[in-house]
């Protein structure tokens, strides 16, 4: 392939040309799935979603929501069940992964029901009408909780939270940790976070008959293989499920994959209620229900030689899928199992992998895919190592790494790495980051009492992965009895018009990495043309793109693969070019340049035809082409990697086509004070093979780091022990803002690669796969102590660096009322009033239903359920939010004590434990209003006892602003 | 604004400027300023991000102040001049600022870039020549996923001292 497009000038592949896409975007012209409306008489979506982490689905009450004006139709997952069948999966396990709940929900988010109506306000309000009955389950919020022995199971039929087990031996690790000098072992946590896209999902859906198809416009980012599952779960063969991507999409960081559900439930839906129907989801449903990264725990040895040879390796892994295992899960787990030596040479590597469901939503794709998790626990045992052995951390991975001479390299796991120079890189990150002088920083900062830290991690980017590595989720005999599954498709089509303008059409649906830029300088550079000749479309509409399984935008595929097949479908119109220039220059095709816009004969500058002009012959004079010359110019190339081949009997696979190089550093000052990490100094150095565009690359770079910096200091998605999820706003899930991100200081060592065209390698992913590892490396020197985990947030990084215990989740409110027992995530608090009655009567009104319903604050109704046992229906705003957003449920003690005058004090702690969006949207403000709503409760008891004639509001108010102070804040 | 008072389903005409021109579309009191624009007004360059008030993404310039759309209902914007970013520059070319977020590479996708634009416009009439910090400061109020900052806040740097000598 090199050769056969030598002749391609080098002129716009590797410089920063400006980007195509930016005049659009900037002036507020490019089109998002929102803007569009591509067919008339679109209705609106909005999606009803489970309160609860895990229930039976009892009646469901849809009159009143069907009686709004306005509302077209109203889809629950019983009325769909006969459309959509189970999405195909390569676990085993019968688990049935339907896009809406069917009779039972398992996590906070999971969609119930469907509204579609005239605008999305009814449609929400619509929403609110609707009364579900649920049978409230047992939840396991996390992996601990799941496995444990009473654990409630989450799918009945598999018996089992924990639904597949794997284990994997390379080389002879028993043998290697039996001999070995020293093993360390070092037992990590991995959180759940997500890179939240800005745009949010977004879906189109239109049923049609004759011939019956779906077509589905979404921002969609592939890969396209989950086309065939969606094709699948809708009971249809592929082409009649058309699936169309808009110009822009707003980010996606593999978040994106995961609309592919809402696809299913939308097409469903638009054939049930015979309209076309549009849902664009909002920042609450994407933040509780969209995807995320899988949390993950595990532990992680190494054994080592007493002079620092890595020998052996040994992970213990298992990973959250939450509730359900959504494709192309389980493979976060086994993207860099086959480069399980990370950038080492060590050959004796053991892997037990466990896959455990759990009442959170579904994982999936995110930045890094599985590199931040198995970089956390590689790299910190490095770092670890190096403190047992008293060696210096860059110097105990020197000393490990593959060395230059050794590549391709074939990793023990079946990676094959490309090219690189590890050896290299860490020097020039040393130099870069002045390493000797920020050691001695580090002891004058120390001497001083201060807490200073240094991390350093390393590790290789696969990029462009082969199709069939999450088969490794399988045993070998299992998957003989599947298809054989191998590479990684990637196609390119260039058309030149009959006016000479040249378009390429491309299948790697771009969320804002710049593609169409890049593709555009590889083609200018083959036809001799300026990067602004050259159109590119980067929609993909699966009835007329040369798409394929492998399409779509995911493990930095595009400089990895796609690259190679624009190259390579340009480099073909190229020849087309200079054969139908021959003629009229009278000139052998090979003696033909193309440069400038013009094909000239190599050497005769005076001897030229433009470009367009030859072009032009193809459509407009077909008669008179010279006989090789085929009409028209329409070429297409496909490729696939041929080093991307099936795995093997033994579980290796080479799993992608190139294997980056990224190393980091960072310096790190604690205050100890205020758990505030100051980043001191933040270097970087990839190895991107060739690059395609220095300014994009480097944007890359950043946006990675900045990742991975949200990763380790801020970010994670959290449910209370019974499963609530408390994250659902950017003001409780915290990305990092301008202030928050540092200076990152890049550096580059290129080795080409050998595997396409341009020499270049995958690259996006790089630093949110390291900057969780080298922080928590930098942040663990520091303090002196391993048992990091992250985010490391201010609360967590205190309590650290001042010998206290770091609780895992946060709690509302800390007062424990005596004699009680609190719940773990409750929200507690006590207080006390003077009451103007008796003992006896406050006793009496407490115990009376209907005084209850009049007291208790926004009571729509009460009934009794039992001896001291209410269930009422209650309106409360919260933080603006109003609604039937949630449930509560809770308990209170009361001590009643006579006072003088025929007066009662009463004191009262409670423990309530809220669910549902209100606790998702609302969580920082669940712990005062609960504290005014019980203090209200009991003003409006004092108010019924209390003759009339009493205080007016202003007195109210300032009582009740005391028993607010009272209330129970620590 | 008596407007705010009128019951739900209710559609009330309200007339405002945008981007220079006198426009006027329906909206029912709650109906929030950002979905006004875009969807009655076809005003598709505000972008919404969150919907309450954090990501920044649908900041538009109002009677020449940058805010949340998402944030306002629509009754709250009759009669006032509203700036987005299709009116930031000429149909067909790009302003300093823009011009420096290409050149800088200030964007990828592009989705957050409107209501950064019109914060910057507010925040560089104000500051016109601002340091570093107080760049970070104004970004804070915008969410960005794509960029890590560095590049915008080399862009609005450069793009302050573009228009210091331009003026």
């Amino acid at each position: 392939m090199l050769e056969a497009i030598g002749n391609v000038s080098q002129r716009w592949v590797g410089s920063p040309v400006e980007r195509k896409e930016d005049q659009a975007l900037l002036t507020g012209q490019a089109r998002f799935i929102d803007d569009l409306s591509p067919i008339p008489g679109i209705r609106f979506a909005a999606i009803l979603r489970s309160p609860h982490p895990h229930a039976r689905i009892g009646r469901i009450d849809l009159a009143r929501a069907r009686d709004l004006p306005g509302v077209r139709g109203i889809v629950t997952g019983k009325d769909v069940s006969d459309l959509i069948g189970p999405v195909p999966s390569v676990v085993k396990a019968p688990l049935a992964y339907y896009p809406i709940a069917i009779d039972r929900v398992r996590y906070v988010g999971e969609p119930v029901a469907v509204v579609i109506a005239d605008t999305r306000y009814i449609a929400e309000d619509a929403c609110d009408l609707i009364g579900v009955e649920y049978e409230v389950l047992p939840a396991a919020s996390d992996l601990r909780s799941a496995t444990a022995r009473d654990a409630p199971v989450i799918h009945e039929r598999v018996g089992s939270n924990i639904i597949s087990r794997r284990s994997f031996s390379y080389g002879n690790p028993d043998a290697a940790f039996a001999v070995a000098d020293r093993v360390f072992e070092f037992s990590y946590s991995y959180p759940r976070y997500a890179s939240t896209p800005m745009e949010t999902f977004g879906v189109i859906a239109q049923f049609e008959r004759a011939p019956d198809r779906y077509t589905v416009w979404s921002n969609f980012q592939g890969p396209f293989v989950v086309q065939p599952l969606m094709a699948s779960a809708l009971r249809v063969p592929g082409h009649r499920l058309r699936l169309i991507t808009p110009p822009s999409s707003g980010g996606s960081f593999g978040i994106k994959q995961a609309v592919f559900s809402y696809i299913v439930l939308l097409a469903a839906v638009s054939r049930k209620t015979g309209v076309p129907v549009k849902w664009i989801e909002d920042r609450a449903e994407h933040l509780t229900a969209s995807s995320a990264s899988s949390d993950r725990v595990g532990t992680v040895a190494a054994a080592f030689t007493k002079d620092g040879e890595l020998t052996g390796l040994r992970f213990r892994n298992t990973a959250n899928m939450g509730a359900h295992v959504r494709p192309p899960e389980p493979a976060s787990l086994y993207r860099m199992h086959a480069a399980s030596n990370g950038c080492y040479k060590v050959q004796n590597i053991s892997i037990d992998n466990e896959l455990v469901v759990t009442n959170c939503t579904p994982v999936g794709l995110n930045r890094g895919y599985g590199g931040p998790q198995f970089y956390f626990a590689l790299e910190r045992i490095m770092d670890i190592a190096a403190r047992g052995l008293a060696m210096d951390p860059a110097e105990l991975r020197r000393r490990n790494f593959i060395s230059v001479d050794a590549f391709p390299y074939r990793a023990p796991a079946g990676a094959i790495f490309d090219a690189g120079d590890y050896d290299a890189a860490l020097s020039e990150l040393l130099r870069i980051a002045d390493y000797d002088e920020l050691k001695r920083r580090r002891d004058e900062v120390r001497r001083k009492g201060g807490l200073f830290g240094i991390g350093l991690a390393a590790g290789v980017e696969p990029s462009g992965s082969n199709m069939a590595y999450v088969s490794l989720a399988q045993t070998a005999q299992d998957r003989r009895r599947a298809d054989r599954k191998s590479g990684a498709n990637a196609s390119a089509v260039v058309s030149v018009d009959p006016s000479g303008q040249v378009t390429l059409r491309l299948c790697s649906t771009p969320n804002g990495q710049g593609h169409a830029t890049v593709a555009a300088q590889i083609v200018a550079d083959a036809l001799g043309l300026h990067p602004n000749d050259v159109d590119v479309v980067t929609e993909i509409d699966t009835l007329t793109s040369a798409w394929s399984i492998a399409s779509g935008n995911y493990s930095n595929r595009f400089a990895a693969i796609v690259v190679d097949a624009i190259a390579k479908c340009a480099e073909q119109v190229a020849q087309k070019i200079k054969l139908l220039a021959s003629d009229a220059l009278d000139a052998a095709p090979e003696e033909i340049e193309l440069r400038e816009g013009y094909a000239r004969v190599r050497g005769q500058s005076n001897k030229g035809l433009p470009f367009r002009k030859a072009a032009a012959r193809a459509h407009w004079d077909p008669a008179g082409l010279p006989d090789d010359a085929t009409p028209g110019i329409h070429e297409a190339a496909v490729v696939s990697p041929p080093v991307l081949g099936a795995p093997d009997d033994e579980d290796r696979i080479a799993s992608a086509v190139t294997f980056g190089f990224v190393i980091d550093l960072v310096a790190v000052e604690i205050d100890r004070s205020t758990g505030a990490i100051r980043i001191d100094k933040y270097v970087s150095v990839h190895d991107v093979g060739t690059q395609l565009n220095p300014k994009i690359v480097e944007g890359q770079v950043h946006g990675g780091f900045a990742h991975g910096l949200g990763a380790a200091l801020f970010e994670e998605l959290v449910y209370d022990e019974r499963g609530n999820f408390l994250s659902g706003t950017f003001a409780d899930y915290l990305c990092p803002t301008a202030v928050e991100v540092p200076p990152v200081e890049i550096g580059h060592v290129e080795t080409a690669s050998p595997v396409n065209a341009l020499g270049a390698k995958g690259m996006g992913d790089g630093s949110s796969m390291l900057t969780p590892a080298v922080i928590a490396n930098a942040v663990a020197d520091a303090l002196g102590r391993d048992d990091i985990s992250l985010p490391l947030n201010l609360r967590r990084v205190w309590a650290l660096a001042n010998g206290h215990d770091v609780r895992r989740r946060p709690v509302a409110a800390q007062v424990r009322a005596e004699g009680t027992a609190v719940g773990a995530g409750a929200l507690t608090g006590s207080g006390e009033i003077s009451l103007s009655a008796p003992v006896e009567e406050v006793w009496r009104r407490l115990l009376d239903p209907s005084e209850l319903a009049a007291i208790i604050p926004g009571c729509r109704g009460l009934t009794q359920e039992g001896p001291d046992r209410y269930s009422a229906e209650v309106v409360i705003g919260v933080a603006g939010i109003r609604g039937a957003l949630g449930f509560g449920s809770g308990s209170g003690f009361l001590s009643l004590r006579p006072e003088v005058g025929g007066r009662t004090h009463l004191q009262y702690c409670y423990e309530a434990d809220i669910g549902g969006k209100v606790a998702a949207v609302g969580q920082r403000m669940l712990g005062s209003v609960t504290r005014y709503l019980i203090a209200q409760f009991f003003h409006s008891l004092e108010r019924r006892l209390r003759p009339m004639g009493g205080s007016g509001w202003r007195s109210w108010w300032s009582k009740l602003r005391r028993y607010g102070r009272n209330g129970g804040e620590p | 604004m008596t407007t705010l008072h009128r019951a739900a389903g209710e559609r009330f005409t309200l007339h405002l400027t945008l981007n220079g021109q006198r426009r006027s579309g329906e909206a029912e009191p709650r109906m929030l300023l950002c979905d006004f624009l875009r969807h009655e007004l076809q005003a598709f360059g505000v972008h919404v991000g969150c919907e309450h008030g954090v990501c920044g993404a649908c900041t538009v310039l109002l009677d020449g102040r940058a805010v949340r759309s998402c944030t306002q209902y629509a009754a709250q914007a009759d009669g006032a001049d509203i700036v987005t970013v299709e009116g930031l520059a000429e149909p067909g070319t790009l302003n300093e600022v823009q011009r420096a977020f290409a050149k800088h590479h200030a964007l990828q996708c592009g989705f957050c870039t409107p209501g950064i634009l019109c914060s910057v416009t507010h925040f560089l009439r104000d500051t016109p020549a601002p340091d570093e910090q107080q760049v970070r400061d104004m970004l804070s109020g915008h969410i960005c996923r794509c960029t890590g900052y560095a590049p915008i806040v080399a862009a609005v740097l450069e793009a302050a001292t573009a228009i210091r000598k331009g003026s």
